[in-house]
């Protein structure tokens, strides 16, 4: 029997098709989000809002991650923005081959701002980079304040982390605070931001970081190039 | 649930090794996991249990070591036991903690039988 060394990183070859989605992404100039949540944080609304507070200034485009459905790619086109929709049948995650195989059929030249909706799952989409600029995760206040705790990793490696749903924290029992401290302790560098939605408190803030963001996007970009 | 995922990607990986030593047999598989990673050991081994099938890695065995996550403070050094509190903040000081070991997912070694031994 012999014994060969390996040393090789498991996910190495997702690493390397991510390093390729994110030339491209350079090269273009493209902010790219990979937008990550639990089922039901509200992702796809968080991206209703979001259009709706940059549109007309910039060049948007969207990817859906889901098991089945095109319904939130339905619900992005609704808003006159461009989306493709993933479906991953039983894949819990995306990965940086079925965004390299996306952009195939989805260009994205001239776009200031790529947005990646996830597959909901706080587990998974973690290991796999997709080639994005930045990484953004929606906890909301109704999922309790516990979740950065049990899902350290993702929470961990977000850039930034909004608190959804403030408007049901008192119905939900859930402390406002209690969450935003959880999140601190695993990720003391991320941006928190605290909004609802529903009734677009505190977006204004997330949208002016947003807005920053794209502007001095070549930033973002070579932070991870 | 990735772990699936996962084990076909050691399998790739395992499977060029092994093509590239010129062995159709691999007996083990030798993997080093962080505890800090979303990978549950337990489920890694059921799924490589189906992953291998019909693989050069068919009748390989799995061998996972755990890699303790170590985190450090730039100013106040090691601390202990960053896992069960799961707080990244210096407990002395309040800076952010670096992690220094607890990510891995590596491919350490594997052991094949080479086609003389066969013959």
């Amino acid at each position: 029997m012999e014994r060969v060394s390996v040393q090789t990183n498991v996910l190495q070859a997702n690493q390397e098709l991510a390093a390729e989605n994110r030339r491209l992404f350079a090269a273009e100039g493209t902010l790219v989000i990979n937008l990550m949540s639990a089922p039901g944080a509200g992702k796809t609304s968080l991206l209703e809002a979001t259009i709706q507070g940059l549109r007309g200034r910039y060049q948007l485009a969207v990817i859906e991650g889901d098991l089945q459905t095109d319904l939130d790619a339905q619900r992005i086109r609704a808003l006159g923005v461009r989306s493709h929709q993933i479906t991953t049948g039983t894949v819990c995650h995306l990965d940086a081959r079925m965004i390299a195989r996306a952009l195939a059929e989805f260009p994205v030249e001239g776009l200031d701002l790529l947005v990646v909706e996830n597959v909901g799952n706080l587990i998974c989409p973690a290991s796999y980079d997709l080639g994005e600029s930045l990484r953004v995760v929606i906890c909301s206040l109704s999922e309790g304040p516990e979740k950065p705790k049990k899902y350290p990793v993702m929470f961990h490696k977000a850039d930034v982390v909004l608190l959804n749903k403030t408007d049901l924290a008192e119905p939900s029992g859930s402390d406002l605070r209690e969450l935003a401290t959880n999140v601190r302790e695993v990720n003391p560098k991320a941006a928190i931001f605290e909004v609802s939605c529903r009734t677009g408190t505190g977006l204004d803030h997330w949208l002016a970081w947003l807005r920053d963001a794209i502007a001095s996007r070549g930033v973002a970009i070579a932070a991870r190039t | 649930m990735h772990e699936i995922s996962i084990a076909q990607s050691i399998i790739e990986i395992v499977e060029a090794e092994a093509r590239a030593a010129n062995s159709t047999n691999v007996q083990t598989i030798k993997i080093r996991l962080g505890e800090f990673t979303t990978i549950v050991p337990e489920a890694l081994e059921f799924a490589f249990e189906i992953a291998r099938s019909e693989t050069l890695a068919e009748n390989a065995r799995l061998e996972i070591e755990i890699v303790p996550m170590v985190v450090r403070c730039v100013t106040c050094g090691p601390v202990a036991d960053p896992v069960r509190c799961v707080c990244l903040i210096c407990p002395q000081c309040g800076l952010p903690l670096e992690i220094i070991s607890g990510e891995e997912l590596q491919v350490e070694y594997i052991e094949i039988e080479s086609e003389v031994e066969r013959a």
